[in-house]
């Protein structure tokens, strides 16, 4: 466990010392900057554009990180071959591959526990209602965050950064048409089609079932089974795609 | 018990393309490394030195063959406890000072807190970055990249010591300092295993030699004994009041004849003629300054694998 908490803090660190804390600025900027902006052009309804924007804001910047930092995780530890000195410690593949998830995540919830403070002033500025719903949004979006970063690692434990980018945001996109694509299934009279899309919906991940932004921003809840079913979705996808990152790992030569 | 046993190691990597024949690059490789010894892992570019260390190191499976080090297979957690290892032209997390980058270290070896910061204050002084202790990698030159390299596969303490090609883009002084470094090492007792292709450092420093050629260990042995088995050893005289380079019978005999001010060098091909040379030079009222043997160099042996032309030579199993 030690060997796990060492590379996670050291991730933790190297995301710091990158910078990655300067998304926030992004983050200010389009939460504040569009909020007023919008605010100022519709007549009514500011608080619930307000509430709207932060989430949408909370959400974009969240899966930029996890893809791009997410990517880069085992991927640049291999082409710049720092991954040779670690492993050569007394330390197993799965422990690296856990650390590094690990270390992740610690920064994406760093990252979103500070959008969300500045998010939650801003919505005392406008006045707007917090409603449960709001932090059960915002506690889903962290799950699907999750969820993305270990798609990301599982790519780049075989594929370079650009490729590792490109599958990622596939299933990213994917995941959130895989409703629309059972549709499809149900409606093409093609055998095939139905197979593949059938097929495409099973294997991606459900992304809409952890995407409950528009309802929040309405103030409506969901059930608390709902939001605990949704969460154990989402965390045990991401655990299967770690366990396959680590045995995809496990088996690679350096 | 050896340090690092290696037998009948193949390694064949596979093709980029489907239906072209996989590239080999270890053939049936066997080495031994005693423990406490240095042990000089030389061959040209290419000839397997650094995927024989990765194999080692579990960074790579063989094909087949066995592999074990300090007794345990090679990829046994423990055991790796007992390594520091440097790969070859190091890049490492460059956000990190000196003295972070080695703290991430020894707690990935399991150090505790107190020794750790004992031994990062030895090692940085050591490898002479005390100054540069709070400094970012970054900002490194490569000989401290190199320096703090070394510091990082030491600061467990290991037993064994690998090192793949630790003296190669330093210049003479840092190529100084890393071999004291790996002297200092055996005086402590440590097993080093480095792989190098700069004859000059193998010679200066290595207990034994191992000579690597497309995945064959073609010669391992003691430095003298390779050098100095089967290869002629010349002489070099020196001597003064004579020009040898006007006497017939000493051109004839000489590989070469220099003049230079009042003292004349000639070299001889076979020491047996050299009391014959130096009757003539007596004879021509010359006086002798010195006669020095010339051993065989590992260079001239090295060539000499590489072209496959010499038998092969051994004191372990090849």
């Amino acid at each position: 466990m030690r060997q796990v908490v060492v590379i996670a803090l050291n991730t933790f660190r190297e995301n710091l010392r990158d910078k990655i804390l300067y998304n926030l600025l992004f983050f200010a900027v389009l939460l504040i900057g569009f909020s007023v902006l919008l605010a100022d052009l519709t007549i009514m309804e500011h608080q619930k554009i307000v509430t709207d924007m932060g989430l949408a804001a909370i959400n974009l910047v969240g899966v930029i990180i996890a893809i791009f930092v997410g990517i880069g995780l085992v991927s640049k530890e291999i082409e710049r071959r720092t991954v040779y000195t670690i492993m050569a410690r007394p330390i197993s593949r799965t422990q690296f591959i856990l650390g590094k998830y690990l270390g992740l995540m610690l920064t994406l919830f760093v990252n979103i526990l500070i959008m969300v403070v500045v998010y939650l002033a801003t919505l005392q500025v406008y006045r707007a209602p917090v409603p449960w719903a709001l932090l059960q949004a915002i506690e889903l979006i962290f799950v699907e965050l999750l969820l993305v970063t270990a798609l990301a690692l599982f790519f780049s434990t075989f594929s370079t950064s650009t490729l590792s980018a490109i599958m990622t945001l596939g299933f990213y996109v994917i995941g959130h048409l895989t409703t629309d694509l059972k549709g499809i299934a149900q409606k093409s009279h093609s055998e095939a089609v139905k197979a593949v899309m059938t097929g495409i919906y099973y294997l991606c991940p459900n992304l809409e079932m952890l995407n409950m932004k528009g309802q929040a921003a309405m103030g409506a809840s969901v059930p608390l089974s709902y939001q605990a079913w949704a969460s154990a979705y989402g965390l045990l996808y991401a655990a299967l795609l770690i366990s396959a990152a680590c045995a995809v790992f496990q088996r690679r030569d350096f | 018990m050896d340090a690092i046993l290696v037998e009948e190691v193949t390694k064949k990597f596979r093709p980029g393309w489907p239906g072209l024949p996989p590239v080999t690059a270890l053939a049936g490789l066997s080495l031994s490394v005693h423990k406490g010894e240095i042990y000089g892992f030389l061959g040209p570019n290419g000839a397997g030195k650094t995927t024989t260390l990765k194999i080692l190191l579990s960074l790579m499976r063989a094909t087949s063959g066995k592999v074990e080090m300090l007794g345990k297979p090679a990829g046994d957690l423990e055991v790796r406890r007992r390594i520091g290892f440097l790969p070859e032209a190091p890049y490492f997390y460059d956000y990190l000072t000196a003295e972070e980058f080695l703290a991430f270290y020894g707690h990935l070896a399991g150090l505790e807190r107190g020794e750790l910061s004992r031994r990062i204050d030895h090692l940085l002084e050591v490898v002479g970055l005390r100054d540069a202790r709070t400094r970012q990698l970054r900002k490194f030159s490569k000989g401290m990249l190199q320096r703090v390299g070394l510091a990082q596969a030491l600061i467990h303490d290991p037993e064994l010591v690998i090192l793949d090609e630790p003296m190669s883009g330093l210049d003479p002084l840092g190529r100084k300092h890393v071999r004291d470094l790996i002297l200092g090492l055996r005086d402590q007792g440590k097993t080093v295993f480095f792989s190098t292709h700069i004859i000059p450092d193998v010679e200066m420093i290595c207990d034994r030699v191992g000579i690597i050629v497309k995945g064959k260990l073609m010669a391992s042995g003691r430095v003298d004994e390779l050098v100095s088995h089967g290869h002629t050893q010349s002489v070099e005289i020196v001597c003064e009041g004579i020009k040898a380079d006007e006497v017939p019978s000493i051109t004839a005999l000489a590989t070469r004849v220099l003049q230079r001010g009042r003292h004349c060098l000639v070299a001889l091909p076979e020491p047996n003629q050299l009391e014959d040379v130096l009757a003539m030079i007596r004879a021509r009222g010359g006086r002798l300054v010195s006669v020095t043997p010339q051993k065989g160099s590992l260079e001239e042996l090295f060539f000499k694998e590489d072209d496959m032309t010499v038998s092969v030579r051994s004191d372990t199993k090849v």
